[in-house]
């Protein structure tokens, strides 16, 4: 199948490659960049392991083709520590927390956090359910996680993480 | 001069021992999007699989032409029953003592059933080519229904046995039947049941449902022919047993086998057996002699690999009119699909479902199980539990409180009255386990009060009062459960698979700066062993827990084990790290008492160190016997400082809780709001306790799926309705309640270090609380039992039957 050149940004580095025009954005950046953090859990868009930002919105990136996302600003998990090797707030959150245990999830789910905390600065526990509906986990049962993105909201606005009261 | 030493305490804390709440050492990597999942290895020269599936769920293979898809460029090679003929391997054996197709041969038994295996130069060429193999069906009479398997002229199965008087587990009585399985007092039974006071009879259906872990199935298979050696990457729960089926079902000889289960993306009992998948990557690899992957999509996985449930209980209990329980019966239909792919330990194809006495003081009981074929997928894993435990649970759960409805009791009431008594304990059921702990009235008393139990039903009272009085359509439940599990599997008396008794390892390795490795048999899937089991050998030998490394799923490396379901990963392998711990601290021991000039038994051992009685400032801590283990160990002894542990437990371990949930449900829409779910659980030791309290969650809101809404549903005609997040529900965040969790602790006095297993227990307790929830508000007005999943519109049916709607 003749291949279409694309563009793009992706955690900061310019891209350029070839690709087929059918082929998914995260089969894109998992076989052909490497970046095997987005992860595939359902094929369908429902589970939100494949969870990158493109353009500053939430995008599971089995749903759209790898050409559709020519020209675009990318930020997978692999882009979110600092280049010193600092933990972003929400991975610091996910770990403080135990937002987390098989991990399959977690890049996705933090990827959506970041995008809704870029959204809004301090959210509700509900606005957090509601917010990472589109992102499944199977093993947490999400009260970690919601915490987690508390205490990494928290940090990012540089006030006081309390737990809520049990 | 202030004293700087640190005392015993902070030496102690320091450790990261067992009982604090340890960060996980795994998620340094899992935030970063750095753990390393099968479909994340990438070999040179890799081919990509996948099927071509059935669409019908019977029907015979008149022809399959292959021409179209070998056509295709990019197409390396194409697999029938045929092709796998030529190597014996178009049929497989099950782990329950059946044969399985690896692909269709001659005809197919269930929908979505691997009839040929194309491999490609990647993944979308492998895709587009299933597409084009033609397979020409004659379809035939299917049947989805268990309960009519064995009516004289049900459609025959399985050809291949239709005429076998016997099976793997003794004599079979119709060509669909797979086994007869029983336990328990007949006789016995029988007789109290017939001079009963009060009897109760329900049959109590545990739907097909399905593990979908976050990740599915997976493997890579890479055979080097010059060595004449196998490596298989591979998604495995259990990958030693992989390794000894794939020898003994391909002839390679176990040693030139090399499996690896790396990080995984949950398993919950899907990850347990050994799929076509496997087999035919690993044939495809020996025929092109390149690297070949295989990964299921989210369809295939829920539709093929490995159901849990589908037991179809016929219970009754028999009680004296002042409520005390005096017998169970229950019969019961497993339906196993089409091949007995059961994940259970082999003598027992019922698992240990006879544990459904739960955890009640009944003087006698019988089960007796029938496992019968139908056109729906194999599989029959403990999704989440020890083998039918939450059957069992769910069964004997439901039925107490029916039980207690009908004596006109309340159901907490009721439990209390029959709970099995502290004194008891070890308490030998009318089944014959011995349960080896327990202090349950003291869990269900924290649970009432913690809750005010008192205080909701009198809510619950004045709410169905102005119910009653048209105020509100708005019901309230009260769901109250006490489980008892059997977990830790288990006892080489009691427990094999395919012979290999069901004993677990542990190998540590301390080296000469008092760092270490340790390397066991099981396989964490998101259960944080690296962390957990390092917290054992902090406290049992008194190094760091962050010196110590834990490694799992290398069979090269790691010592033979059965792997990580069934909650056995603590009850065996943790007890095999704590006894290979204490060989460790013997040898340390007598290095020390040379090292200080003393006899052994003038040490004593102080949190990590030995130091001399009655002279605490002459020792020898650990680290420095490390390093002495490499250079002065006392004449005649062997330098180093290592030990493996092969643990065969004594017995199972039996962990417990009380669990109470508070439902409101709309009766015009069916929709049901969990207002409040408290769960108490007593796993004995807690050796992490943020990692159980995560687990318990995690139960939880498994548990809530099943009760509230999973089911793989087939329709008559055999097609899977339900193989998509489209329509197999998994709760999110906003339907997800708030878990409120509790504890108390009660020791396994035959466990080294008293610890008993958690993973299973908030499923297994879970689901009944849940449904005996919903069951509850319906229960004043005259319903006795409504099925499960109570999904939105069961539940507006239920209200619909009452005649709630007119």
């Amino acid at each position: 199948m003749s291949k279409l050149q694309v563009s793009m940004t992706v955690n900061g580095k310019t891209i350029e490659a070839l690709v087929e025009p059918r082929t998914l954005l995260i089969h894109f950046l998992r076989e052909q960049l490497n970046l095997t953090g987005p992860h595939i859990g359902c094929d369908t868009s429902h589970c939100g392991a494949c969870t990158v930002d493109l353009d500053g919105k939430s995008v599971k990136s089995c749903t759209m083709f790898a050409v559709q996302a020519n020209g675009a600003d990318i930020r997978t998990i692999e882009g979110m520590a600092s280049a010193d090797g600092t933990l972003h707030a929400l991975q610091e959150g996910f770990r403080e927390m135990h937002g987390l245990q098989c991990g399959f999830c977690t890049p996705g789910m933090i990827m959506r956090a970041y995008r809704l905390l870029q959204e809004n600065k301090s959210p509700t526990e509900d606005e957090i359910r509601f917010g990472i509906a589109g992102n499944l986990c199977r093993c947490t049962g999400y009260q970690n996680i919601v915490k987690a993105i508390q205490y990494a909201a928290a940090k990012i606005n540089g006030v006081p993480f309390r737990e809520a009261a049990e | 001069m202030t004293d700087q030493t640190p005392t015993s305490a902070q030496r102690a804390e320091a450790l990261q021992g067992m009982g604090c709440k340890r960060k996980r050492v795994e998620d340094i990597r899992f935030v970063q999007g750095k753990g390393n999942y099968v479909d994340d290895l990438k070999l040179p020269g890799m081919l990509y699989g996948d099927f071509t599936r059935s669409p019908h769920a019977h029907a015979r293979i008149k022809k399959i032409d292959i021409a179209k898809a070998a056509a295709v460029p990019g197409v390396v090679a194409v697999l029938t029953a045929e092709t796998l003929k030529t190597v014996n391997l178009a049929w497989m054996p099950t782990l329950a003592g059946d044969v399985q197709m690896v692909l269709a041969d001659g005809k197919v038994l269930f929908q979505n059933q691997e009839v040929a295996f194309v491999i490609a130069e990647d993944r979308y060429i492998a895709a587009d080519a299933a597409d084009l193999v033609e397979v020409e069906y004659e379809a035939l009479p299917v049947n989805v229904d268990p309960l009519k398997a064995m009516a004289p002229d049900a459609p025959v199965i399985r050809d291949d046995i239709k005429d076998k008087a016997e099976g793997a587990h003794g004599e079979r009585k119709h060509y669909n039947h797979v086994f007869n399985w029983q336990a328990g007092d007949k006789a016995a039974t029988d007789a109290a049941f017939a001079k009963a006071e009060v009897k109760i009879k329900e049959l109590i259906v545990y739907p097909r449902v399905h593990p979908c872990p976050l990740e599915t199935c997976q493997c890579v298979a890479s055979f080097d022919k010059v060595k004449g050696e196998l490596t298989l990457w591979g998604t495995f729960q259990a990958p030693h047993v992989i390794r000894t089926v794939g020898a003994l079902i391909s002839k390679i000889p176990e040693h030139k086998i090399h499996v690896i289960a790396p990080d995984i993306g949950g398993g919950f009992g899907n990850k347990v057996g050994a799929y076509s998948g496997y087999i035919c990557a690993i044939v495809a690899s020996i025929v092109t002699g390149r690297p070949v992957k295989w990964t299921e999509d989210r369809i295939e996985n829920l539709s093929t690999t490995a159901f849990a449930r589908d037991f179809h209980m016929d219970m009754e209990i028999a009680s004296t009119k002042d409520g005390k329980v005096t017998a169970l019966r229950c019969y019961t239909i497993a339906d196993h699909g089409a091949f007995d792919a059961c994940a259970n330990a082999s003598k027992w194809p019922a698992g240990l479902f006879s544990i459904i006495t739960g955890s009640y003081d009944f003087p006698s009981a019988h089960v007796s199980v029938d496992g019968v074929y139908t056109n729906k997928a194999p599989g029959g894993v403990a999704y989440r539990c020890s083998f039918r435990v939450t059957e069992a649970a769910y069964c004997i759960e439901r039925a107490m409180d029916i039980m207690a409805q009908k004596l006109g009791m309340d159901p907490a009431e009721f439990r209390m009255k029959n709970l099995i008594r502290r004194e008891q304990f070890p308490y030998t059921s009318a089944m014959g386990w011995q349960y080896d702990s327990g202090d349950y009235h003291t869990a269900m008393t924290k649970a009432m009060e913690s809750v005010n139990y008192k205080k909701l039903r009198e809510e619950q009272k004045a709410k169905q009062a102005a119910f009653k009085r048209g105020e509100t359509r708005e019901l309230m439940g009260i769901g109250v459960a006490f489980f008892t599990e059997i977990v830790g599997a288990g006892p080489s008396r009691n427990c094999d698979i395919l012979g290999i008794a069901m004993f677990d390892s542990a190998e540590i390795r301390i080296h000469p700066t008092g760092t270490g490795i340790c390397r066991l048999g099981t396989k964490s899937q998101g259960q944080g062993h690296e962390t957990t089991y390092a917290q054992i050998i902090a406290t049992e030998l008194g190094l760091a827990a962050d010196n110590i490394i834990v490694e799992e799923g290398n069979t090269d490396t790691a010592p033979y084990g059965l792997g990580t379901y069934g909650s056995r990963s603590t009850p065996v392998s943790g007890a095999a790290t704590a006894m290979a711990c204490r060989k460790i601290k013997a040898k340390a021991q007598m290095i020390a008492a040379y090292m200080l000039e003393v006899h052994d038994d003038d040490l004593e051992w102080d949190v990590d160190r030995f130091r001399v009685k009655g002279n605490p400032e002459r020792f020898k801590t650990m680290t420095e016997l490390a390093w002495a283990a490499y250079h002065e160990v006392p004449p005649g002894m062997e330098p180093g400082l290592e030990a493996v542990n092969y643990y065969d437990p004594p017995n199972f371990t039996f962990p417990f809780g009380a669990y109470i949930c508070v439902v409101d449900v709309d009766v015009d829409t069916g929709m049901t709001k969990i207002r409040r779910f408290y769960a108490l659980d007593d796993c004995g030791t807690r050796i992490n306790p943020m990692i159980i309290e995560g687990q318990v969650h995690g139960g939880l809101t498994e548990a809530f799926g099943i009760a509230m809404g999973q089911e793989i549903h087939y329709d008559p005609e055999g097609n899977v309705t339900t193989a998509s997040f489209l329509d197999y529900f998994l709760p999110t965040a906003v339907e997800t309640p708030k878990w409120e969790t509790d504890w108390t602790t009660t020791p396994s006095p035959h466990h080294p270090i008293g610890a008993k297993g958690v993973g299973e227990s908030p499923n297994v307790g879970g689901v009944p609380c849940f449904s005996n929830a919903v069951n509850d508000a319906f229960k004043f007005l005259g319903s006795t039992h409504i099925q499960m999943p109570h999904d939105h519109w069961r539940t507006w049916a239920a209200a619909e039957t009452l005649g709630l709607h007119h």
